[in-house]
C-alpha cells in the first residue's frame, strides 16, 4: 500500500507504568529462566484504557491540535476493561474529542495498534478527516507461571496522524499487511487467561508473518534493509526481533534503539509502537524507519516512515517514564494485576 | 417572642454493642425512661423528633417517626425523623425546641438513636461517608475517618504541634468515662496506648477515633404552660439553640481549619441565651476524632494546651466532655447530639457523681454533622 | 461504595471527572471543582466552566487503610487535597507513589485512572488522580 496523499505523524505519545518486576523475581516463584531482564507492571488503578488515554493526550499536546479537530480515535487492544463497551468512547470523551468523531476499538492480539494506524492514515489520506488518533494499548494478561507470565507487560503508544504537512514529524510512505488464519495464541470468551501453542508461535506464526510483511513492503516500495536507519519489530521478548532482523538482513544497530522488551516486557498492541516512539525521540531529519508488528491469529503490518526536518523538536515523555521504576515483588505484582481475589 | 422551653425528662441506654436489642427497642427504652424521669403521662407527648442518620442504610428502615411512635405506644403524635449526619441528634433537639417555643406544642419528645453493630464495619464506614459529597469526595475512596485525617495533618503542619499533644484528648475522655454508667468504655487509656494503637487513616490512630456503637437517648421538652400543670423541682431550660452549616466539604472552605459553622452556631446560641462563651460551666464537644475535639476548643485558647493543663476536668477552667465525650461515652452517631444534652442535664441537676462540676449553671453541647459541615449548638441553663 | 448501581450517575459526572472541569465565579473569582450552578462562596449564579490546570501541590493527605466497599484490595492508598495552579482545590487519590513517600507541598500532575467498579459486573468509573510530577 502506498499513501497517495500526504499523511504523517504530527504528534505521538508513549506510556509505561511506574512499576517493574524483575525476571529473576518471576523465576524465583515459578522456576524457569526469564527471557527478559524486567517487565512493566500496571498500577492497581490502571488498565489498557487509562494507558491509552495517557499516550493519546501526549500525542494530542505534541501535535498542538485542538481536541475538536480530531476526526478519529481507534484503540487497538486485546485487554479492554469491558468485554462489551468500547474503550475508544471513554478515551475520546476524556480527551474532549467527542462527539463528532469516528471512534472504535480494534482487536487483533498484539497487532491492533499498527492496524489502527493504517486505518486512520487511510481516513486522513482520503481527505475524510484532517487528524486522527491511532492507539495501541495493553495490560497483557497471563496465567501465573505460564511462559507468558515472564513477559506480559503493560503500556501504550498513540500517534496523531495528520495531513497538514507543516505539522509532520514523520511522513508515512508505505504500508504492507500480511494476514493468515494461524491459531498460535487465543483466548476464548469468558476465559481469564489466553492460551498459546508453544513453539508453534515461532516459525509459522511470528517469523513467517513478520518476515513476509517486511519483505512485501520492501519489494513493493523498492527498498532494501540498508535504506532504513531504524527498524522496529514486534517484541514478545528480546530474541525474536533480533532473529527477525537477522533473517531480513538488518544489522543489530538498526534494531537496538527501538527494542525495549528487555526493560518493559511485551506490551502487546503497544510493543512496536512504543519502539517507534523511542526511535522518533532520537531520530534526525531525513531518516527512514521501518515498523513491523505481529499479532497472533495471525498477521503483521509493515509501515515505513521518513522523518521531516522538525523531528526531534518535540519529544515524548518516554525516557522519563522508563527512568521511573518502582520494583515490586511477585506478591505485589499479583495484587496489582488483580490476580489475588479480595472481593 | 419565643416561649421558654424546659427539659423535664431525660433518659438513655448505655452505649455499646447491643447485639440483642433492635434500633426500635433502643429508641423505645430511652424514650420511656425519659417519660418516667419526667413523671408525665406519655400520652401527653404531642410531637416526636427522632434524630438518626443511618437507619435507611444499615437497617433498610426509614419512617422512624411513625415506627418509634407506634412502638412507644404514642401513635398519633406528630412524628418524623431528623437527619443531619452525625449532627442529627443536636438538630433534633433544635427542632423540638422550635416546636415548643413556637407555642404549637406543649410537650414534645426527642429521641436520638443509632444501631451501628447490625452492619459490618465496612458497611458502617460506607454509611458514615454518606455525610459527604458522594460524587466528588466519597467517589475517590475517601472514608469519613480519612477526611478528618486530612484536617489533622493540616493542623499539625500549620501549627507545628506534635501529634502527642492532640492525642491527649482521648486520654482525657477515657478518664472521665470511668465514672459514667452509660459509657461504652469505662476504662482509662494512656497516651502511650493511644500512640501505639494502629493507624486507621494516617495520621489518625484507632484510639483517636470514636468507636462504633449502639445507643439511644431521649428528652422531654415542655412549655411553661405545661410545667405549671405538671410542676417539678429539678429543671433545666434550653436557654439558646442554633444550627449553622458550612461549605459541605472541608477542602472547599477558604480555611479548612476555621470551623466556621461552629463559630456561627455558638455566636447565635449564646446570643439567644443572653450569655457569653466564658460563662459556660460545662462543655460537650464533638470529639469524633481527637483533632475535632482540639479544634472545637480553639475559641478558648490553644485546644491542646487546655487538655495538657487539665483545664477540661471538673474544677478546670473549662470542664469538657465530663462524661466521656464521643470517644469514651460512645458515638452512636444520630444519637450523639441527644446524649450530649443528656450528659449536660445530669451535670446541671448535680447528678454527675464523682465527675460533678460544682455549681454548674450553664452548659453547652456542640454537635457536628460531617466534618463540621452542620453544627448544632444547644445551651442549657439550670432553672428553679 | 455505591448504594444503588447507576449508569446514569456515572455518565452524568463523566466529563467533569475526566477533564477536571471546574467553575469560575465571575463575581468573586473563586475557583471550585467540580463545576456547579452557584458559587459556594458568594452565591453568584452562572459559574463559567473551565478546564482546570493539571499540575498542583499537595496541601494535605491521609492514608486509607480501612477502605470502604468498592475499594477493597487497594489499601493502603492515599487521598489528598491538591491545590492546582490558579488556586482550585481538588480532593483526589494520589497514585504511583508509596504512602511513606508522600509529602505536603509535593508537586503532582493529573493522570487518568480507574477509581471504582460499581460492582464486579457493574460500570467502571474513571477519573483524575495525581502522581508525583515527572
Amino acid at each position: 500500500m502506498k499513501f497517495t496523499a500526504t499523511v504523517g505523524v504530527a504528534g505521538y505519545g508513549a506510556y509505561v507504568p511506574a512499576f517493574r518486576i524483575k525476571g529473576e523475581e518471576i523465576s524465583r516463584v515459578w522456576g524457569d529462566a526469564a527471557p527478559v531482564r524486567e517487565k512493566s507492571v500496571p498500577g492497581p488503578d490502571e488498565d489498557s484504557l487509562t494507558m491509552a488515554y495517557e499516550a493519546a493526550r501526549e500525542a494530542l499536546e505534541m501535535a498542538g491540535v485542538r481536541p475538536e479537530e480530531v476526526g478519529a480515535v481507534l484503540v487497538g487492544s486485546e485487554s479492554p476493561p469491558y468485554a462489551v463497551k468500547p474503550s475508544a468512547t471513554v478515551v475520546a470523551e476524556a480527551l474532549g474529542v467527542t462527539p463528532r468523531v469516528v471512534a472504535a476499538d480494534l482487536e487483533f492480539a498484539c497487532r491492533a495498534g499498527t492496524t489502527a494506524m493504517i486505518l486512520v492514515a487511510g481516513l486522513v489520506a482520503s481527505g475524510a478527516i484532517r487528524h486522527g488518533l491511532a492507539i495501541g494499548a495493553d495490560n497483557a494478561q497471563a496465567r501465573p507461571g505460564d511462559e507468558l507470565d515472564y513477559t506480559a507487560g503493560a503500556g501504550a503508544a498513540a500517534f496523531l496522524l495528520s495531513g497538514d504537512r507543516s505539522r509532520l514529524l514523520a511522513v508515512l510512505e508505505h504500508a504492507y499487511s500480511f494476514v493468515t488464519d494461524t491459531p498460535d495464541f487465543w483466548r476464548r470468551e469468558g476465559e481469564s487467561f489466553p492460551r498459546h501453542a508453544h513453539r508453534f508461535t515461532g516459525e509459522p506464526a511470528y517469523f513467517r508473518h513478520v518476515v513476509s510483511a517486511a519483505r512485501g513492503l520492501m519489494e513493493e516500495a523498492g527498498l532494501k534493509p540498508s535504506d532504513f536507519d531504524y527498524v522496529v519489530f514486534h517484541q514478545p521478548n528480546v530474541r525474536f526481533p533480533l532473529r527477525a532482523a537477522q533473517l531480513l538482513g538488518f544489522r543489530e544497530e538498526q534494531v537496538k534503539l527501538g527494542l525495549l522488551a528487555g526493560e518493559i516486557g511485551n506490551t502487546y498492541a503497544a510493543a512496536s509502537l512504543i519502539g517507534l516512539a523511542r526511535v522518533l525521540d532520537h531520530a534526525k531529519p531525513g531518516q527512514r524507519i521501518l515498523v513491523v508488528s505481529f499479532g497472533s491469529g495471525a498477521g503483521s503490518d509493515a509501515i515505513s516512515l521518513v522523518t521531516t526536518e522538525v523531528v526531534g523538536s518535540r519529544k515524548s515523555s518516554l525516557e522519563r517514564l522508563l527512568a521511573r521504576r518502582a520494583y515490586v515483588d511477585y506478591a505485589l505484582y499479583a495484587k496489582q494485576k488483580a490476580l489475588l481475589r479480595v472481593a | 417572642m419565643a416561649g421558654r422551653v424546659y427539659i423535664v425528662g431525660a433518659g438513655a441506654t448505655k452505649v455499646g454493642e447491643h447485639w440483642d436489642r433492635s434500633l426500635r427497642e433502643l429508641a423505645v427504652e430511652a424514650l420511656l425512661s425519659a417519660v418516667k424521669d419526667a413523671g408525665i403521662d406519655k400520652r401527653d407527648v404531642e410531637a416526636l423528633y427522632v434524630g438518626n442518620m443511618m437507619s435507611g442504610m444499615l437497617q433498610g428502615q426509614e419512617h422512624l417517626g411513625a415506627l418509634v411512635a407506634t412502638w412507644a405506644g404514642i401513635p398519633g403524635a406528630a412524628a418524623c425523623k431528623i437527619e443531619a449526619a452525625c449532627g442529627s441528634g443536636g438538630v433534633a433537639v433544635h427542632q423540638a425546641y422550635l416546636a415548643v417555643a413556637s407555642g404549637l406544642y406543649d410537650c414534645v419528645a426527642v429521641v436520638g438513636v443509632e444501631k451501628m453493630t447490625d452492619a459490618l464495619p465496612s458497611d458502617a464506614s460506607a454509611a458514615l461517608a454518606t455525610a459527604e459529597d458522594q460524587e466528588y469526595v466519597v467517589f475517590t475512596g475517601a472514608t469519613f475517618v480519612s477526611l478528618n485525617a486530612l484536617l489533622y495533618r493540616l493542623y499539625l503542619d500549620r501549627y507545628g504541634v506534635k501529634q502527642e499533644k492532640v492525642a491527649a484528648f482521648p486520654v482525657h475522655c477515657h478518664k472521665m468515662a470511668v465514672n459514667n454508667p452509660y459509657a461504652q468504655f469505662r476504662r482509662a487509656v494512656t497516651l502511650e496506648e493511644v500512640m501505639a494503637s494502629p493507624l486507621v487513616a494516617d495520621p489518625l490512630r484507632l484510639l483517636e477515633c470514636a468507636p462504633i456503637g449502639d445507643g439511644a437517648a431521649a428528652l422531654i421538652l415542655c412549655s411553661e404552660r405545661y410545667l405549671k400543670r405538671n410542676p417539678r423541682d429539678e429543671l433545666v431550660e434550653v436557654a439558646g439553640t442554633a444550627v449553622a452549616t458550612d461549605v459541605l466539604s472541608a477542602h472547599e472552605r477558604r480555611d479548612p481549619l476555621a470551623v466556621a459553622a461552629l463559630r456561627r452556631a455558638v455566636e447565635a446560641a449564646t446570643r439567644r441565651a443572653g450569655v457569653e462563651v466564658a460563662d459556660i460551666d460545662v462543655l460537650e464537644v464533638h470529639d469524633a476524632f481527637s483533632i475535632l475535639g482540639v479544634l472545637s476548643l480553639e475559641a478558648r485558647g490553644e485546644g491542646w494546651r487546655l487538655v495538657e493543663e487539665g483545664q477540661l476536668e471538673p474544677g478546670g477552667k473549662i470542664p469538657t466532655n465530663t462524661m466521656g465525650g464521643l470517644k469514651a461515652r460512645g458515638h452512636p452517631v444520630g444519637a450523639t447530639g441527644v446524649y450530649q444534652v443528656f450528659d449536660l442535664v445530669v451535670q446541671l441537676r448535680g447528678e454527675a457523681g464523682a465527675n460533678q462540676v460544682e455549681g454548674a449553671e450553664l452548659g453547652m453541647a456542640q454537635n457536628f454533622g460531617g466534618v463540621a459541615s452542620t453544627v448544632a449548638v444547644n445551651v442549657l441553663r439550670r432553672a428553679r | 461504595m455505591v448504594w444503588v448501581e447507576s449508569a446514569p450517575r456515572a455518565w452524568r459526572e463523566g466529563t467533569r471527572r475526566y477533564r477536571l472541569i471546574g467553575g469560575k465565579c465571575p463575581s468573586c473569582g473563586g475557583l471550585v471543582y467540580p463545576h456547579r450552578q452557584v458559587c459556594p462562596y458568594c452565591g453568584r449564579e452562572g459559574l463559567e466552566a473551565v478546564a482546570l490546570p493539571r499540575r498542583g501541590r499537595v496541601v494535605t493527605y491521609a492514608v486509607v487503610r480501612n477502605p470502604p466497599r468498592g475499594f477493597e484490595g487497594r489499601e493502603p492508598y492515599v487521598i489528598a487535597v491538591v491545590e492546582l495552579e490558579g488556586g482550585a482545590r481538588v480532593l483526589a487519590q494520589l497514585t504511583d507513589v508509596r504512602p511513606e513517600d508522600v509529602r505536603v507541598g509535593m508537586e503532582v500532575e493529573a493522570v487518568f485512572r480507574r477509581y471504582r467498579e460499581q460492582s464486579p459486573s457493574g460500570v467502571i468509573e474513571y477519573g483524575v488522580k495525581f502522581r508525583p510530577a515527572i
